[in-house]
């Protein structure tokens, strides 16, 4: 037997003969998992198209801008406009991030360049636990801390010190509305996106921290002029994304947010937000023509902005962390 | 010039000592919210919580302030959030063994896995909806097995996202000395990451569950509401979150009462449920190799 052949031999050992049993099981194997893997996508695909099928008939009766721009909702007349439910929706969530990003920049900041292992460990099941707490729970906390605490406290200060501007005038005074629900939100939101931005600022690599300690900044120098212009798009990335889950938040804005199919033009004003209306006449909306399809819709304008929301910040996301893995 | 190097030191550290105090401020807030929260729902769900609220089902005239209790809902959620954990781990198990074992850092597994974190952001009133046309299209009611399997999918990615993110830190050292002794993939993820993945798995499953159970948007649709205890998985059944939220609806004191009371149980649960997992994981911890 020549060398040659002699490799050739020990070489085709080397590589797993394609027919014993274990390597058939392992083929197997992975053709199986394949398949368990599509699973996510597909899901994504199905229910997108499902819900797009089911509201074509709405899609196809009335033109796009009568819906998104129309402001009566009679579907007993056959009128769907969406623009007091769409206006209700950005104004919820606008106020919940503007009210939740502050404090999550800072406390995430905190945790990631301040605290002491004690601290992390203490903040850690905090807020394991906020997240861990279900929508409806914070409804009733909402219900029972936070209306009478707009409608008691912050209301008449605002009428004393702000009643001029327009946004923060109190029309109907009932506790009830966009605030009470913004600072609703803002709790619910914050575990994901502090624990998010935590990530983000732990991919800053350590020796750009010591650099700028070194010639003599203080921590904080360090996190404004160093970490912080490293991280942006991150931060950004976690602010949308807290913003994509305060959009599809349902119960708990429900139960707080006043439901008063309206225009909003003041904080304090009551509002009507798509995942309250769609949970709100789920049960009547097979009998009245379109109406189901009208719902499927707001369900599927949902579905897409937060779909598109989720893969841009995500994106982002999994990009800093992969960066952090491979240095 | 000693002046002026004064002046300066002092604006920085000020300026340091303001953002730390600030800082801190805000964490006293967000841990606050958490106690103002639990201390609410203990203050006001303590008092109409009794024996009966947890051992009987309504009663005639409940829903009016008469007797009975919420097991309805209790066991119902029960047996949404344990049918949706279980089913949502036969499918997560082998998602997360093939990201590890097969795809590791690859351009499908960073897909996937966009693709599971995608489907986490998904509100779960989309999934109701979409729960709601899919029983239209097959002509199925409300039941317990339509909410099971609509709370499986919401589980889905948590559950998943939650035993990779444990198994990703697996030391590469155990799959390398596996593969070298000639096994395959399939035996490396069979003998090995599994029992890596246990404390993965555990936490995964009590994540999910406690999502589950605390879901109402998608349980509205998909599962209905009864008095009742389900008996077969056909049957519409109660759940907790809604036991909460009809109950508040009611101009009834009494009733609304009970409604804090359920909202109690509720949080009991979730909270035994997330510290629970916790300490599992953390005694588990101790016997996978790091």
């Amino acid at each position: 037997m020549s060398a040659s052949q002699l490799i050739q031999k020990t070489a085709g050992r080397l590589i797993r003969p394609a027919h014993t049993p274990r390597t058939r099981q392992n083929n197997f194997a992975q053709r199986t998992f394949f398949v368990f893997t599509l699973l996510p996508v597909i899901l994504i695909l199905i229910v997108t198209v499902a819900l797009i099928v089911r509201s074509l008939p709405i899609l196809n009766a009335y033109p796009l801008s009568d819906l998104i721009f129309g402001k009566v909702w009679k579907p007993t007349n056959g009128q769907f406009g969406f623009l007091p439910f769409i206006l209700g929706t950005f104004w919820v969530t606008a106020v919940g991030v503007i009210l939740a990003v502050p404090p999550c920049l800072l406390v995430s900041i905190y945790l990631a360049e301040y605290a002491h292992a004690k601290t992390r460990s203490f903040a850690k099941p905090v807020l394991d636990l906020l997240a861990a707490i279900p929508p409806v729970v914070y409804g009733v906390w909402g219900l029972l801390a936070i209306v009478p605490f707009v409608d008691k406290v912050l209301a008449p200060l605002s009428t004393r010190w702000l009643g001029a501007v327009s946004i923060f005038s109190v029309n109907q005074p009932t506790g009830f509305g966009i605030l009470a629900a913004g600072i609703v939100l803002a709790v619910m939101i914050a575990p994901l996106i502090i624990s998010v931005m935590y990530e983000i600022f732990s991919t800053v690599p350590n020796d750009l921290r010591h650099a700028s300690l070194a010639v003599g900044a203080t921590q904080w120098q360090t996190i404004r002029n160093i970490i912080l212009p490293q991280v942006g798009p991150g931060i950004i990335a976690a602010i949308v994304l807290g913003a994509s889950r305060a959009l599809g938040e349902t119960i708990a804005v429900l139960m707080v947010v006043g439901n008063v199919p309206q225009i909003p033009t003041s904080i304090f004003d009551s509002a009507y937000p798509l995942p309250a209306l769609i949970a709100n006449n789920y049960g009547e909306m097979m009998s009245i023509p379109l109406y189901d399809a009208a719902l499927l819709s707001a369900a599927l304008v949902l579905l897409v902005v937060i779909l598109i929301f989720n893969i841009l910040s995500m994106l982002v996301i999994q990009r800093m962390l992969r960066r952090k893995w491979a240095s | 010039m000693g002046f002026l190097k004064k002046k300066r030191w002092q604006r920085r550290h000020l300026m340091e000592a303001f953002m730390k105090f600030i800082m801190r401020v805000s964490l006293v807030i967000v841990a606050g919210a958490l106690g103002l929260i639990l201390w609410i729902i203990v203050v006001r769900g303590l008092p109409a919580l009794s024996w009966d609220m947890v051992t009987k089902i309504p009663e005639g005239g409940y829903y009016m302030g008469k007797g009975g209790g919420i097991l309805n809902a209790i066991l119902g959620s029960l047996y949404l959030a344990a049918g949706g954990t279980f089913l949502a781990m036969i499918f997560s198990v082998p998602i997360a063994m093939y990201l590890k074992t097969y795809l590791g850092d690859s351009k499908w597994g960073q897909y996937v896995r966009l693709a599971l974190d995608v489907l986490w952001g998904i509100p779960s009133i989309v999934y109701g909806a979409f729960g709601f046309t899919l029983m239209i299209a097959l002509g199925i009611r409300a039941s317990l097995l339509a909410g099971i399997i609509i709370l499986a999918l919401i589980e889905l990615p948590i559950m998943t996202r939650a035993m990779d993110e444990v198994i990703r830190r697996m030391p590469v050292d155990l799959e390398h000395a596996a593969l070298a002794l000639g096994s395959t993939k399939f035996e490396v993820a069979l003998r090995v990451v599994t029992r890596q993945m246990l404390p993965g798995i555990t936490t995964a499953i009590l994540l999910g569950f406690g999502r589950g159970i605390g879901d109402a948007a998608s349980v509205l649709f998909t599962a209905g509401y009864t008095d009742r205890i389900p008996t077969s998985l056909m049957r519409p059944t109660a759940s907790l979150p809604l036991a909460v939220f009809f109950q508040l609806g009611s101009p009834y004191p009494e009733v609304q009462q009970r409604g804090y009371a359920a909202a109690l149980i509720l949080t009991i649960i979730v909270l035994v449920v997330s510290l629970g997992s916790r300490w599992l994981s953390a005694r588990l911890n101790k016997y996978t190799i790091k």
